[in-house]
């Protein structure tokens, strides 16, 4: 077949070109400045080196931020789980008087700027005891995350329909056997969908860890603010390394989860 | 609106990939003929609207309305410039807009002026019995209401091409039939031009002048109703036209006397005595022929009404045994076994028939087949093909 | 309608609700009560005074709005050409798809600091403006508001293109081909048809775009002039909060961006609602 050179093919490549020259571009020179020395002019870095990754690792104790990281995320996203699943299915499945109320007061927590009850939730963390620990941290970052699960399980627990269920309790199953035999197993792409888009999402939540960690809390996120933040203490290469780090984390992440689900799903789901 | 005398498509090719959707399909629409496609699901129906449509390019082959070539499979005329109308399986209606709105939206794009499209969208309401509509949205009407808006926003229009595909598919059984009349009636009143697409069977009889039977993007047969029906061109046609009873059949014996073909056939084991009124000619006697002197066994199918109870004994009636009985009302769907045929390791010859008095299951009754009421095919159209299709 | 699994189900709520409470009403309830609270623990209308009579503090509102405004009207505008001209799937959708949110992978700092380096005076971008002759001397991208608004572009535009992609391919396509059989050319099908149709989707991804770009924070710090040119709202409630550990001025601050992103949001929301008068969704019949 012969490629048609219309207008709108032609813009439309140029600029996903141009877009990607950009990112690439960005990518590139972190993870060239973090393997390189002396890089002030030229087109390409003089000479290469992994002396950056080693300053960055002497500099934090890896392993407590990767455990910390891993930790904090797959805590929330099997919390989250356990907290969504039930609450989508009774939105999925029973009209109630307030159920509008009650679906725009889940959407809040993603609306309203982090700032405005994270600063008071770090304020009672601290009160409790539980700021600076890794529970403290587990906790906080609940609350964009639990409405999140709720949305995107929504139109997947609605899909199954409820004659299934029906079906299951004519054959004598009580609600716990079809919960747990019917409902779960239908819906495993469902769960599955929300938890891995939760767990990108967790990997990159940054504000309200931040107001509530410290110490031997830290994920990779604030870390790495941190550093940045603090730009002039360390060398930027330094940084770079720690960053190019973050991306390959978040990036396995984001592969996997494309394994899973459609890119159109990565974000909030909108119907 | 430019007149025409009729719109002929010429070896129409639609390929998706390796997968021909529609294949080598030539016909002629005369000018208010309301033309039926025909065939299962899958077999092309959609596309070959598409492709007359223009809303999707064809492969090869072109489209020419009179002697003006709207689509030669290289260059085409855009679908909105052909004037036709088409209603899609789901209606389309714009959620957005009103139902006046969406049947003026064709209108205004044709700046016409506000007065003339007031008045035409008013009139095309009435015509399908929708006045006092206008102002509703689609989501606040019926399967029904929302089709007869989807007409009306063609119709209004007056298209040189009224295509439709499946309009009726979505609606309960009663309502099917209320707006298939309706839809005829519209017809007689504005002799457009149409096509109609469904895999309906009663449908297409009801409706159409002629109706052309597709299989794999291929065309099987074109003919009127009463062709189609009475006439298939082929097993897959009889199947689709309501024969059963597919056998596979020998010659035993074959002597012409006169107009008359005196032949015995063994069909799987059933022996039938026929005296055939089939003049030099007639394809059947030069399928039955061709299948005598070459030894092949042919393919017969036969309509369960018109076999018949008969007294035992009597002219080509076979002993059988009920197995399924279905009682539909006027008449009951029998299935049942020719219990003579039944030999050790031996398949047994179903026979499905329609008998108006009552069978009960594992009866064993006599029927009678009118060889005469046979149809017979080459056997080229080999059992493994057939079996895509036979239920 | 009451659903088909009876009231008894009802209580799976619980764990919600408690959660919801806890967690992010009680918060933020008493983020609203200490905004209205002096430092004594008196009510006092002080802090959101001193907020609006604070010319370097009101000034944030301005600032924020600036940036977030034209960044998320950018954003949406961009992904509204390019989700309709990938609606039905084209070449090399998946490649395009996957390059198009490995931002989302990168994360504000990498971006930051890459945008440094790669359209810093001797970076790539730079060097390459400076060869085709576009630019003479070295362009000015980071440092200053272009820096800040092209971070939020670059991480916003994902988020509003696969937003806006999935819900355009949720639209039946006969819609398209019926209003072109009734004579629309593309040009028309796409402003009395798609658009309105894609509205409510435009709603939803311009809010949640102009949430996140309106509580920035890094990127200004980071690509910007925090002290001045990009000292947006939530450095301002930061300063308060971290630098004065004055929690009451910083809980009044964040309730300001919260008011103002709702009125923004409802803004949009009366908007959508007057281009899509229509009843929600076409019913099969
Ligand atoms: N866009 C497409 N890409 C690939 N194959 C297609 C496409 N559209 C249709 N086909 C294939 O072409 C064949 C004909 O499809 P078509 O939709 O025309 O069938 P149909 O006769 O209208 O069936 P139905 O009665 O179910 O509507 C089918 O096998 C279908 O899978
Ligand atoms: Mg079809």
């Amino acid at each position: 077949m012969s490629v048609k050179f219309k207008p709108s093919r032609i813009l439309f490549v140029a600029s996903i070109v141009f877009y990607v020259f950009i990112v690439l571009g960005i990518l590139l020179t972190v993870v060239l400045n973090s393997l390189s020395k002396g890089w002030f002019s030229g087109v390409l870095p003089p000479y290469l080196t992994t002396e950056w990754y080693a300053y960055a690792a002497n500099d934090h104790d890896i392993p407590s931020l990767l455990g910390v990281t891993f930790t904090v995320v797959i805590a929330d996203v099997l919390i989250s789980l356990l907290i969504a699943f039930p609450a989508a299915y009774v939105l999925a499945r029973h009209e109630f008087k307030g159920k509008a109320l009650l679906l725009s007061a889940f959407l809040l927590p993603m609306i309203v700027p982090p700032m405005t009850y994270g600063l008071p939730l770090a304020m009672l963390a601290y009160k409790v005891h539980i700021a600076a620990r890794v529970i403290g941290v587990v906790i906080v970052n609940l609350v964009p995350i639990v409405p999140f699960m709720v949305l995107v399980l929504l139109p997947f627990i609605e899909q199954v329909g409820t004659n299934l269920e029906s079906a299951a309790k004519m054959l004598g199953a009580n609600r716990w056997t079809i919960f747990r035999r019917v409902l779960v197993p239908l819906t495993v792409p469902g769960i599955l969908t929300a938890s891995i888009l939760s767990l990108v999402k967790a990997i990159s939540m940054f504000d309200l860890t931040y107001l509530v960690a410290g110490g031997n809390s830290q994920t990779i996120v604030v870390a790495l603010y941190a550093d940045a933040y603090a730009a002039g203490a360390r060398p930027p290469q330094a940084v770079d390394a720690l960053a190019v780090l973050y991306f390959l984390i978040a990036m396995t992440c984001l592969i996997i989860a494309l394994k899973f689900v459609s890119p159109t799903q990565m974000v909030f789901k909108l119907k | 609106m430019k007149d025409f005398k009729k719109i002929s498509v010429r070896n129409m090719t639609k390929r998706f990939g390796e997968k021909i959707a529609v294949n080598d399909f030539s016909l002629e629409f005369g000018k208010g003929e309301f033309v039926t496609f025909l065939g299962p699901s899958g077999c092309g129906k959609s596309t070959a609207l598409n492709c007359i449509t223009g809303l999707i390019p064809i492969t090869g082959g072109e489209i020419w309305i009179d002697d003006e070539c709207i689509d030669d499979s290289k260059n085409k005329v855009s679908p909105e410039k052909r004037e036709f109308g088409m209603v899609f399986q789901n209606y389309a209606l714009f959620p957005h807009l009103s139902v006046r709105e969406n049947v003026a939206f064709g209108l205004k794009l044709r700046h016409i002026r506000h007065a003339e499209i007031a008045q035409r969208v008013e009139a095309a309401l009435k015509l399908v019995h929708l006045d006092g509509y206008g102002s509703k949205f689609p989501s606040q009407m019926s399967g029904g209401e929302q089709q007869r808006v989807a007409i009306a926003r063609c119709i209004v229009l007056e298209p040189r091409l009224l295509l439709l595909d499946e309009p009726l598919s979505n609606l309960d059984a009663k309502l099917r039939v209320e707006l298939r009349y309706e839809l005829k009636a519209l017809h007689e009143r504005l002799k457009v031009t149409t096509i109609y697409v469904t895999h309906d069977q009663t449908e297409a009889l009801a409706l159409s002048d002629r109706i052309v039977v597709l299989r794999l993007g291929r065309i099987q047969q074109v003919g009127t109703p009463s062709e189609v029906f009475s006439d298939p061109s082929n097993l897959f046609v009889a199947d689709f036209m309501g024969f059963k009873n597919m056998w596979t059949a020998k010659v035993e014996s074959l002597s012409a006397k006169g107009e008359r073909l005196e032949a015995t056939l063994d069909a799987q084991g059933l022996k039938l005595v026929a005296s055939l009124a089939w003049p030099e000619g007639d394809s059947r006697r030069a399928v039955i022929e061709e299948a005598h002197r070459t030894g092949q066994p042919m393919r017969t199918a036969v309509r369960p009404e018109d076999i018949s109870l008969a007294p035992r004994g009597s002219h080509n009636s076979f002993e059988c045994a009920a197995s399924i009985v279905e009682y539909q009302g006027q008449a009951s769907q029998v299935s049942a076994t020719v219990t003579a045929t039944a030999g050790p390791g031996l398949e047994a010859l179903r026979v499905d028939l329609r008998s108006g008095t009552l069978i009960s299951e594992g009866e064993v009754f006599s029927a009678s087949i009118p060889p005469e009421k046979l149809l017979l095919f080459p056997a080229t159209e080999s059992a493994a093909e057939a079996s895509r299709w036979t239920p | 309608m009451r659903g088909a699994a009876g009231r008894g189900i009802v209580p799976l709520l619980i764990p919600a609700l408690i959660f919801l409470v806890l967690l992010f009403l009680y918060p933020f309830a008493y983020g609203l009560f200490l905004s209205f609270t002096s430092a004594k623990g008196q009510f006092t209308f002080g802090n959101y005074l001193r907020f609006f009579s604070d010319a370097r503090d009101f000034r944030t509102i301005l600032v924020t709005l600036q940036i977030s405004v034209p960044v998320t009207l950018f954003n949406v505008a961009l992904a509204v050409p390019f989700a309709y001209y990938m609606r039905r799937g084209i070449k090399g959708e998946r490649i395009i798809t996957f390059f198009l949110i490995v931002p989302i992978t990168l994360g504000t700092v990498l971006i930051s600091e890459g945008m440094l380096t790669f359209m810093g005076p001797a970076g790539w971008f730079n060097q390459l403006l400076m060869a085709l002759h576009i630019v003479k001397d070295p362009f000015q991208f980071t440092h200053n508001y272009l820096g800040v608004v092209i971070s939020l572009a670059l991480q916003g535009f994902p988020y509003a293109f696969l937003m806006l992609l999935g819900y355009v391919s949720g639209i039946n396509p006969d819609l398209e081909k019926a209003s072109q059989m009734l004579g629309a050319n593309k040009w028309q099908t796409f402003w009395k048809i798609l658009f309105p149709l894609m509205v409510p989707g435009i709603a939803i991804a311009f809010s949640l775009n102009f949430v996140m770009a309106f509580s920035v924070f890094p990127s200004a710090v980071l690509l910007g002039q925090p002290s001045g040119p990009t000292r947006v709202i939530a450095i301002a409630a930061y300063q308060w909060a971290f630098e004065k550990f004055n929690f009451n001025a910083a809980s009044a601050i964040s309730m300001v961006m919260a008011a103002i992103e709702l009125i923004v949001i409802s803004v949009v929301l009366v908007w959508r609602n007057r281009m899509y008068k229509g009843a929600t969704m076409v019913g099969k019949g």
